[in-house]
């Protein structure tokens, strides 16, 4: 299997289905929901990931911009690269996908989800033995809410805590709730922004391995499901499944904090390739 | 109450709706997103006549997945996109085309819900993301419009749907939004939490 082929597979299921722990997930919200207009946003999600899943349809009509995250390992691919941009054009005419790649000031649509630095590729280096792939085709009614903050650090963590909320105040029903938040803490603008988004591939149902941090996400969880936002913004119990925190050491003078929205179909799917064989993942990463 | 209606809708139909209402929607359905908000208001500026009728319609904002299947286009996902992107073209759009409908997810301002009013339209949420679902209401795909200009996800897609839905009433024509009252809530509970921090 070449890059290009595992890299179809990859956007194929990814655009065609959400991971087993968003699915129970958003099964449990809709237990605990009282709200009929709730519920009924509930019953469409389930039955639409249902569908989509028995006919390898697409969930949504809008099948993202194309983000890969590629640790390397000792091992990998030598057609790396332009088998994630082939493999993009290629899924593109067969899935098929939306193509929503266009010139950001022209707004011309180059017509099959491929531009200049799209698909975007995160680069990481391990020492595994493998080289793994994650495709995340990320949807803009999420992706247009996200937001940065370069606080003070006197601002501390009532600071963070209180932009958080007030960003998913300021979201409502927009980014298709309930979702995941994604929060980055840390490093620089730029660094934050990158571990906003990682932070949304961790599984819905796993904190982060440290307790400070696992307790911030309850905590932040918590009051975002109790301002009322409810599924698609019409009121309810959860306004977002899960708030996800990741950080990174910053500067003694900054505190930059970012936050990406992740709509209720959290898509993602990942690849590992041996130098003998391709393996192929459940859920996050 | 719930309701099971063909389009075009007339404005007797839009003024029985209050928010919260259940709806199925069966007949002609236009695609508008961005560029075709722009495109037809331009034309309109320009004094010239749309090869598409907007009066009574129900406008749908939704950027499909669309293949062509021999000389037939087949619209395979078709849920809805953030529609307060159109809430600065939206009261023009209204006041220019005189639409009764318009299917979106997330709602829209204050400013197009008195806009609604005035216009006698009525606003329905369709649930996000759902597209699979959505797109099995379709049943034909008789024509688009500035698919060449515009691309697929801004050209403006003719749908025939059967019985789509559920739609929500989320603002009325009579200037209840659900959209402003699960505000005034989040406000109040937003303002508790801050001072609880």
């Amino acid at each position: 299997m070449d890059t290009k082929e595992i890299v179809v597979k990859l956007l194929t299921k990814a655009s065609t289905s959400v991971p087993k722990d968003v699915i129970n997930s958003l099964k449990k919200a809709n237990s605990e929901e009282d709200s009929l207009v709730a519920k009924m946003q509930y019953k469409a999600i389930l039955e639409n990931i249902r569908l989509a899943g028995e006919r390898l349809n697409p969930l949504c009509q809008d099948t993202g911009i194309h983000v890969f995250y590629v640790k390397l390992g000792k091992y990998f691919p030598q057609d790396l690269k332009q088998g994630i941009f082939d493999g993009v054009a290629e899924a593109t005419k067969e899935v098929p996908l939306r193509p929503n790649a266009v010139h950001p000031i022209t707004r011309k649509n180059s017509g099959n989800n491929i531009g200049r630095f799209i698909p975007y590729i995160h680069y990481e280096l391990t020492d595994e033995e493998y080289t793994e792939i994650t495709a995340m085709p990320k949807g803009a009614g999420s992706e247009n809410m996200s937001a940065l903050k370069m606080l003070n650090p006197s601002d501390g963590i009532k600071g963070i805590k209180k932009f958080v909320i007030e960003t998913a105040f300021n979201a409502g029903g927009k980014p298709c709730n309930p979702g995941i938040i994604g929060v980055g803490i840390g490093g620089t603008a730029d660094i934050a922004a990158k571990l906003s988004k990682k932070a949304i591939l961790r599984p819905v149902d796993k904190l982060h391995e440290e307790e400070e941090i696992a307790a911030l996400e309850k905590e932040l969880t918590e009051k975002v499901n109790s301002l009322g936002i409810g599924p698609m913004g019409l009121g309810g119990k959860k306004s977002a499944l899960g708030v996800r925190v990741e950080y990174a050491y910053c500067h003694t003078a900054s505190l930059p904090v970012a936050i990406t929205f992740q709509c209720w179909a959290a898509r993602q799917a990942t690849a590992r390739i041996y130098p003998n064989k391709v393996e192929f993942l459940e859920g996050g990463v | 109450m719930e309701y099971h209606l063909k389009t075009p809708l007339s404005k007797e139909d839009v003024l029985k709706f209050e928010a919260g209402d259940i709806v199925y929607l069966t007949g002609m359905v236009y695609t508008a997103r961005d560029e075709a908000h722009i495109h037809a208001l331009d034309h309109a500026r320009k004094g010239e006549k749309l090869p598409v009728d907007f009066e009574n319609s129900v406008i749908y904002h939704c950027g499909p997945i669309v293949r062509k299947k021999g000389s037939k286009w087949e619209i395979i996902a078709a849920g809805p996109t953030t529609s307060a992107r159109m809430n600065s073209l939206e009261p023009d759009f209204m006041k220019t085309f005189n639409p009764s409908g318009i299917i979106g997810k997330g709602g829209m301002s204050k400013d197009v819900a008195e806009s609604m009013k005035e216009n006698q339209c009525v606003y329905f949420a369709i649930t996000g993301g759902v597209a699979t679902l959505a797109s099995g209401a379709i049943t034909d795909v008789p024509d688009v419009l500035w698919y060449d200009e515009l691309g697929m996800p801004e050209a403006i897609w003719y749908m025939d749907v059967e019985e789509l839905g559920p739609l929500v009433v989320g603002i009325d024509a009579h200037g209840r939004s659900l959209y402003e009252e699960v505000k005034d809530i989040t406000i109040n509970n937003l303002n508790k939490i801050i001072d609880d921090i």
